[in-house]
């Protein structure tokens, strides 16, 4: 709460490298704080983090799924699984807001069981606010604030259509997590995400017919929607069950894969590099609208700018955008 | 008046107990023959909650709860001491115990040995009712389906072995305090008793035949609330449900089998903390609610004491509830007369429509799987949170009067409460470290080779599948401890969360006082760059959280974002919660009496943490001295049970907040 002004940004860059908690815990207060002065501090910390090396190779993972899908407990099973190997583990949970208040209720899930929590893991939610099913503002910050300490940084998402995009675009991995005989699968491809994620895992495998069954129904529609080239990843379904800690080991294997493959292929670049783009758009027309874009050649204009090979970061690039378009729509 | 109108002989009065316990094992058995010999009949057991979900006294997580609720229960020699001189073959206990049930008869059991008495003399109670912990009252430990399991295992064995007790008690008590409405209350109840019963109708060890007899010895424990003619048509539609239960569900005949057998302890929500005396008449009249009907009366009663909303009772205090059965059983006409309510038009079409609702209800919650799958999904807490939050705003609005509350609120100087917080008990500090002292002496007294071979022996029966009674009772002989034996079942069955049901519950209708709040909490955000954000915390052992949940869901429909972790926090978690959620504020709710205690450690530790510019709010039952001690500390605020008006406290966490971030 205190320390704000000259200095701030600089600070937090020590604490975030010394892994200082409270440090992160600013930082990502910084990164949600709405407020002029605040936001352009935020950028300047973003591209401190961005131009820094970093002692880890951070990995970014998104949870999705309908609600009662066993998201959080999956991520549990997943993050005592880590833990036993010492890795740092950081957690943005996104909810949704109250439409009628704005207010939100975080956190109403199950949580991490003591054993996680005591373990040191960091978790923040986030209220979604404006954004109907999708992200919080910000969580691509926040990602990346993360990402600067944690080597696992995950994203839970309650999954209702608009927030897999959204999602997808700033995770190395997508994981939808489905659940038995919800008749789920129709509504998947309804909502026309089936393409999105990476891999699919059917919790609740105690269940037994009904988690095969659905298993059965993702793979073949899958198979309908999906016709991969030869050396593309094919998302795999796998099953889980949270509960009794089955299916764990398998889904890390499949996230390493699936990583490995990516860094290989040079997706997983391509795929950051895309989704930081859309982002600095999205926040340029976010603070100056469409009118503030169009002052210094439209958004068309700006995401070639942001996507133009350079030395400095996509946040400095903003920043300076940013720059601009105040000169431009302020007279004199 | 006609005397053939009388019945040939008067009714025997219902058992009369209060539930009670405190300090330590010593200091109870002194309460229950004092009032065993001023009158009481019965003894009804309050265990602190250390014993409750299952920790030793010396556990961390027991801190500043030992003795405060209840009595703390570790080994066999404080159960013998409990009940030192009070001959349990004569007795009819009543024990409030749920998630540590099967190790408390245990313990009973191994304790009446003692006294020579065997186990089929027995006669009482074990609670043993944890869907209902799950939906209010907190202190289960275990996931849903092995707690069901352990019930049907006592249901199964005292069937056989302890024919006279009740093996569970279905409590619709706690639903109501959490905000049912009588037909969910109704409902709701039904639906979990239907649970314990397949679960019980499914084992292999419960011959077909001994159903009748399994029926028969499940009874319940009713709310009774100051609405006492709609609660008299209420216990007279379960009455009938319980028994439609039985013969269409279970294939039942037997009428002795079908009645409908159930206690009760008035209500407490109900109980204002503003001119309290009021509360005796309250007390007076929710007790005629149960009583009046005398095809739907009470089997026992338990009256709680007026000023229960501001602290621990004294022995003065719960006389007066004693009392108030007292006049009601012996000095009034209401134990000689039929059914006074037998044709009459209002409670007939009354009850006949309660009943109507709660099958519609009951049938509700049998589709979605049961009371299991309706906890799970968290469709029974979530219907209670949203009743409780209709409620509370219809006190607010003045829709629900409450005298001396939001009517009549003038009052003279009340000379029963001039001394301040000498009408309280106060639990002497001193009785959590001797409590502590006997353990050790205990354990170390003991042979551990016999008791971790008894624990064995427990943990082999869980993994077997066979009745987990037996070899709870040789534990309790070999000396095995409450925190050994619930440490074993935590290894094999995991700690199971429940969901809070705050997340998608309905919220407050929109008012005046609401709208001005979210107006101010908007403009606080601009402020803010963010909207504030609280921190609800339950720290301790106290599973009460109807409060918390009341805030949270208010909290967010006045526009800020709440986290709520639910129950059963240790201060270190909710001081790491805080500060990886970057709060403005942080809110606690005890209801225990150990606020001193966890408060203290909540504050010094946001200072640790340099988060102690971070404004800290309590609520709870908080006697004026702890109140000014812990505003001393730093508080910023504290509420009350007399702090009914929601949107009021809502104002206050804009100010706290928007001072603290200047």
């Amino acid at each position: 709460m205190s320390g704000r002004g000259l200095g701030q940004v600089e600070r937090l860059l020590e604490g975030l490298a010394a892994g200082d908690r409270t440090a992160i815990s600013e930082a990502l207060n910084l990164v949600d704080d709405r407020r002029s002065e605040q936001r352009q501090a935020a950028l300047e910390l973003l591209d401190g983090l961005a131009t820094r090396p970093l002692p880890h190779a951070p990995y970014r993972v998104g949870i999705t799924g309908a609600p009662g899908a066993g998201k959080s407990s999956l991520l549990n099973a997943l993050v005592e699984k880590l833990r036993a190997s010492d890795a740092g583990i950081g957690i943005i949970a996104v909810d949704p807001s109250s439409q009628r208040s704005g207010g939100a209720l975080l956190g109403d899930r199950m949580r991490l069981s003591g054993g996680a929590r005591e373990s040191g893991v960091f978790l923040r939610s986030m209220a979604a606010r404006d954004r109907l099913g999708g992200l919080a503002d910000a969580t691509q910050a926040g990602a990346a604030v993360l990402s600067s300490v944690f080597e696992w940084v995950f994203i839970e998402t309650v999954g209702i259509g608009q927030s897999e995009c959204e999602v997808a675009q700033l995770v190395d991995t997508l994981v939808f997590v489905a659940q038995p005989g919800a008749g789920d699968t129709l509504q998947f491809m309804k909502a026309g995400i089936l393409e999105l994620p990476d891999i699919f895992v059917v919790n609740k495998a105690d269940t037994g017919p009904a988690a095969e069954r659905t298993r059965g129904e993702l793979e073949s529609t899958l198979g309908l929607t999906a016709s991969p080239e030869p050396g593309d990843w094919r998302p795999p379904v796998l099953l889980a069950s949270a509960q009794d800690r089955q299916g764990i080991d398998t889904l890390l294997d499949a996230l390493a894969e699936h990583r490995d493959q990516g860094l290989k292929s040079g997706r997983l670049e391509a795929r950051r590099q895309s989704g930081e783009q859309a982002f600095a758009v999205d926040s340029l027309a976010r603070r100056y609208g469409e009118y503030g874009l169009e002052r210094i050649g439209g958004a068309q204009a700006v995401a070639q700018r942001l996507a133009a090979p350079g030395p400095r970061s996509i946040f400095a690039v903003v920043l300076e955008l940013g720059r601009e378009i105040e000169r431009a729509v302020k007279p004199g | 008046m006609s005397n053939n109108l009388k019945l040939e002989q008067a009714d025997r009065p219902w058992m009369i107990r209060t539930y009670s316990g405190h300090s330590s094992a010593q200091a109870s058995n002194a309460l229950y023959r004092s009032n065993l010999a001023s009158g009481q009949t019965g003894l009804s057991v309050a265990f602190d909650l250390p014993t409750q979900t299952g920790y030793d006294s010396d556990h961390a997580l027991a801190r500043g709860e030992v003795g405060k609720v209840g009595v703390p229960i570790c080994h066999i020699d404080d159960m013998a001491t409990l009940f030192d001189q009070i001959p349990l073959d004569r007795m009819n206990t009543s024990m409030t115990i749920n998630a540590t049930a099967a190790w408390l008869l245990a313990l009973y059991t191994a304790a009446a040995e003692r006294q020579g008495v065997s186990p089929d003399q027995l006669q009482g109670t074990t609670q043993n009712d944890i869907i209902k912990e799950y939906l209010s009252r907190g202190t289960y430990v275990f996931p849903p389906e092995a707690s069901i399991r352990m019930t049907s295992d006592v249901v199964a064995y005292t069937v056989a072995e302890i024919p006279k007790w009740n093996p569970i008690n279905i409590c619709s008590y706690h639903l109501q305090e959490a905000g049912a409405t009588p037909v969910q209350e109704i409902a709701f109840a039904m639906a979990n008793a239907v649970a314990v019963l397949d679960a019980v109708r499914a084992r292999d060890d419960v011959p077909e035949e001994t159903l009748g007899r399994v029926f028969g010895r499940i009874s319940f424990f009713l709310n009774a609330g100051i609405r006492f003619v709609e609660e008299t048509c209420k216990c007279r539609a379960m009455t009938a449900l319980w028994s439609e239960l039985g013969r269409e569900r279970y294939g039942i005949d037997d009428a002795r089998m079908l009645r409908f057998r159930y206690g009760v302890q008035v209500n407490s929500l109900g109980l204002s903390e503003a001119q309290p005396e009021n509360n005796i008449v309250r007390i007076a009249l929710e007790a005629l609610g149960v009583t009046l009907s005398r095809d739907a009366r009470t089997r026992s009663l338990q009256l709680p004491a007026w000023n229960e909303a501001l602290g621990l009772p004294r022995p003065w205090d719960q006389q007066l509830s004693l009392r108030t059965q007292q006049i009601l059983a012996y000095e009034t006409d209401l134990l000689e007369y039929p059914d006074l309510f037998e044709g009459s038009h209002v409670v007939e079409a009354l009850t006949e429509e309660l009943l109507s609702d709660a099958r519609g209800e009951l049938q509700k919650v049998l589709e979605m799987g049961g009371a299991v799958s309706a906890v799970e999904n968290a469709y029974m807490k979530q219907a209670l949170v949203e009743s409780h939050t209709l409620r509370i705003q219809a006190i607010e609005r003045g829709e629900q009067s409450v005298v001396g509350v939001n009517r009549f609120e003038e009052t003279a100087d009340s000379p029963l409460t001039a001394d301040g917080d000498a009408s309280i008990l106060k639990v002497d500090d001193s009785a959590e470290r001797e409590q502590v002292e006997r353990l050790l002496a205990f354990r170390s007294a003991r042979n551990d080779g016999d008791a971790s071979a008894a624990l064995q022996g427990v943990e082999d029966c869980l993994k077997n599948g066979d009745n987990i009674m037996p070899a709870s009772i040789r534990a309790a002989q070999a000396g095995v401890t409450t925190g050994e034996w619930a440490d074993t079942l935590r290894r094999v069955f995991g700690e199971y969360r429940a969901p809070t049901g705050v997340g998608s519950a309905r919220g407050t209708l929109a008012s005046e006082g609401t709208e001005a709040v979210r107006t101010r909490v908007d403009a606080l955000s601009e402020t803010l760059g963010r909207r504030p954000k609280i921190l609800v915390g339950k720290p301790g052992l106290d599973g009460h959280s109807n409060g918390a949940e009341q805030i949270a869901v208010k909290a967010r429909d006045v526009g800020m974002e709440v986290v709520y972790d639910g129950i059963r926090l240790t201060p270190e978690e909710i001081v790491q919660s805080a500060r990886d959620e970057g709060v403005h504020v942080v809110g606690l709710s005890i209801l225990s009496g150990s606020h001193s205690v966890l408060v203290r450690d909540v504050l010094e530790r946001l200072t640790k943490e340099g988060l102690g510019d971070v404004p800290v709010i309590v609520g709870g039952i908080i006697p004026d001295d702890d109140a000014a001690a812990l505003r001393a500390a730093g508080v910023a605020r504290i509420y009350t049970p007399k702090d009914f008006d929601l949107t009021r406290i809502m104002g206050d966490l804009v100010d706290i907040v928007g001072e603290a971030a200047q």
